[in-house]
């Protein structure tokens, strides 16, 4: 097999897993951490696109738009956890669902509102917009090595700062448990509401990252927060680390999935029917992993050692 | 007990609905329009309704004398909504055509609804091979095309053009097989790749897998087939990819007047002079075509999508079948003859009907191009066919 391809798709499927990780991440927290289960989470995806779509065209800076997109999508995730979420932490799973889905409604309104229902495109700064030779003459883009470099970054530093400081042991604190660290003085609540801002920015984030390769597009975050959820409950829920190493796995396995299944499946079944099955179950492969998952470990790879 | 209130509950509301239903007269004629209105792909139906609406105003709300009502409905991108949309349509309004249809799998799934309930059937862009062939019928007719000609057109030109080696993209789904069957049928070289990429409400936008398989591949050429939003995300990501130099596309469907506004904001100069296929083009010399083009432009300040010319025929096409019966609505007959003949202006210039009620027509090689305003916008390069007919009227027992 050719191995500038599989390099390449190797860096694909890494890329798409850096991805799902900012969106899985600030998911897994709020599920795992406030057992909240937030199905709006892919609205924040969907405000980070459009706001940073918004500034760059403004401004013609897609550095400033970034800069812009990450307080916004943090201040909104702050005023919905404050309006609406915190109400619904003593609430059951099903209330928080309704809840929640009525707000990516709300959300695709305001969007279709503001911004219109045809989307918002935006180039690539010159710079990101080439392609590299990698070692191996593999033609790579620049922006999406640039996604890979960022997303890895994002997930140390937040490493760093679940293990390493205060806040982090705070947040594990609040997770076990949230009476006793009230008692020690703690604003528990103001803790919460800091981690689902932290949240929403991590898949603004995601969703401003998107944009420059697909659009910003209303419901874009639906889509995609289907297979976050996928991911968080492979990782084990509540947990980053999982959240990471699931969100890895996934985007390796379906873009792997897209690229050699067709070939693989030719060598067992007749041209044809190849090209018929193999789209049909390279797009299944990542629900298979998880039903698996569920059936050998319902608890996930790498479930949090709390509780 | 609470269920059987509910049930009992239920049936009372749904008898009660039937026994204040509207006495329906024959003063107006109604017209479902079955399209996209919200999700991604809402802003192809947002085009569409544009202009029906326009094409409404042009014939002054009237066919032969009737008010004209349109009744629009969002099928959600999804065959099972659609389904019940026009179901809704021909049971509860009571509409004389139901129209519309951007999709492929939502018209086959709700081809029965509205022929079983005797009404017509117009696809103002979806042309599945199986109501061209098999599954034609009597009051099903259609404003655009058979899914495989656009492509048999692009295959031709590919020939022409000298490619040896393609590489083929499409969405998975009933559209994109016969997309990709029509270019197979007419290209002679060899096809060295083919992805069929995940499609629907969450169809797979992001092709960095499928594009460096097209690089690797040793293709001289590549088509692809991606409607509305998923078509300027493929251009751009194309252009990242590097592949503008190295593999010229081809498109169907893809580069369009709701995709070319997009991609020239974010000066994606890739995709000028790029070549597709079509029946129609905003810059084809018609009267009525002028008139459509000019009058869209002037109203929204954008050029109208071939989704938009075929919705704005599909009015004028109702009209000529309404009043060739004087405004009888009862007369099926007549107004079947009357739509049979094509007897009407239509934007693409004069066509006619095959056995199964698809239209027999021209199909132009356009480029991508800049207008004097400097907007892009496409232009007719030659004519690839003269009065095609698509290849499944065979198949169909009229």
């Amino acid at each position: 097999m050719d191995f500038t391809l599989v390099a390449a798709q190797f860096l694909n499927g890494l890329q798409l897993g850096v991805l799902l990780f900012l969106l899985a991440a600030g998911l897994t927290l709020v599920f795992g951490i406030m057992d909240c289960v937030n199905l709006a989470h892919g609205s924040l995806y969907m405000v980070g696109a459009f706001v940073c779509a918004t500034v760059t065209l403004a401004t013609g800076s897609f550095l400033l738009g970034v800069l812009a997109a990450l307080p916004a999508t943090f201040a909104i995730g702050v005023l919905v956890e404050v309006l609406v979420i915190r109400h619904l932490y003593q609430r059951d799973h099903l209330d928080q669902v309704l809840a929640t889905f009525g707000l990516i409604l709300v959300f695709d309104t305001l969007v279709h509102l503001i911004w219109g229902p045809e989307g918002l495109s935006f180039p690539l700064p010159q710079s990101l917009n080439g392609q590299v030779v990698l070692p191996g003459n593999v033609v790579f883009p620049v922006y999406r090595l640039l996604i890979i470099a960022g997303g890895l970054a994002v997930a140390l530093a937040m490493w760093i700062v679940i293990t390493r400081t205060r806040t982090g042991m705070l947040v594990r604190a609040g997770a076990s448990n949230p009476r006793l660290v009230n008692a020690l003085g703690i604003n528990i609540r103001a803790l919460f509401t800091l981690v689902f801002g932290a949240g929403a920015a991590l898949a603004g984030l995601a969703g401003l990252l998107i944009a420059p390769i697909t659009e910003a597009s209303i419901g874009m975050g639906n889509e995609i927060l289907i297979v976050a959820f996928v991911v968080i409950i492979i990782g084990g829920i509540g947990s980053v680390r999982g959240a990471f190493i699931a969100a890895i796995i996934v985007g390796l396995i379906d873009t792997l999935g897209r690229s050699f299944l067709d070939g693989a499946m030719k060598l067992v079944l007749s041209n044809q029917a190849a090209e018929t099955a193999a789209p049909a179950v390279s797009a299944m492969l990542i629900y298979i992993l998880m039903a698996a998952i569920l059936y050998f470990r319902p608890q996930g790879l790498f479930p949090p050692r709390v509780r | 007990m609470r269920n059987k209130l509910a049930i009992a509950l239920g049936l009372t509301t749904c008898l009660l609905a039937l026994a204040f239903h509207p006495a329906q007269g024959a003063d107006k004629v109604k017209i479902g329009f079955v399209t996209t209105l919200t999700t991604g792909a809402g802003v192809i139906g947002r085009d569409m309704k544009d202009a029906v609406d326009l094409a409404v105003e042009h014939i002054g709300g009237k066919m032969a004398g009737l008010d004209v009502e349109i009744l629009y409905e969002d099928d959600g991108f999804k065959p099972e909504i659609g389904k019940q949309k026009a179901d809704k349509l021909v049971k509860s309004d009571d509409v004389d055509f139901v129209a519309g249809f951007i999709w492929s799998h939502v018209l086959l799934a709700s081809r029965k609804s509205v022929l079983d309930a005797g009404k017509f059937l117009i696809s103002s862009n979806a042309g599945p091979s199986q109501l061209a062939g098999k599954l034609c019928h009597e009051n099903f007719f259609s404003t655009s095309w058979q899914n495989d000609q656009t492509p048999m057109a692009m295959g031709e030109v590919l020939n022409r053009k000298g490619v040896n080696k393609l590489y083929v993209m499409a969405p998975n789904y009933a559209a994109g097989k016969n997309m990709v069957a029509g270019v197979e049928r007419t290209f002679a070289g060899e096809v060295v790749g083919k992805d069929m990429t995940k499609w629907g409400k969450d169809a797979q936008l992001d092709f960095s897998a499928e594009l460096a398989k097209a690089r690797a591949s040793g293709a001289d050429a590549i088509f692809v087939f991606y409607p509305g939003r998923a078509g300027s995300a493929f251009i751009k990501q194309y252009e990242q990819a590097g592949l503008v130099d190295e593999i010229p596309l081809y498109t169907v469907f893809t580069v369009d007047s709701i995709s070319l506004p997009l991609l020239q904001k974010a000066g994606l100069k890739g995709v000028l002079g790029s070549l597709m296929t079509q029946f129609w083009a905003p810059d084809l010399d018609f009267p009525q075509n002028h008139k459509f083009v000019s009058a869209f432009r002037e109203k929204h300040g954008r050029y109208p999508s071939f989704y938009a010319a075929q919705s704005y025929d599909t009015v004028f096409f109702i009209k000529s079948a309404v009043e060739a019966v004087d405004g009888n609505l009862e007369d099926m007959d007549g107004m079947r003859a009357a739509m049979a003949a094509a007897d009407y202006p239509s934007v693409r210039g004069p066509y006619t009907y095959g056995n199964n009620h698809l239209p027999i027509q021209n199909f132009y090689l356009r480029q991508v191009a800049e207008d004097e305003a400097g907007n892009w916008t496409t232009r007719v390069v030659e004519t690839v066919y003269t009065g095609h007919q698509d290849s499944y009227a065979s198949e169909c027992k009229m």
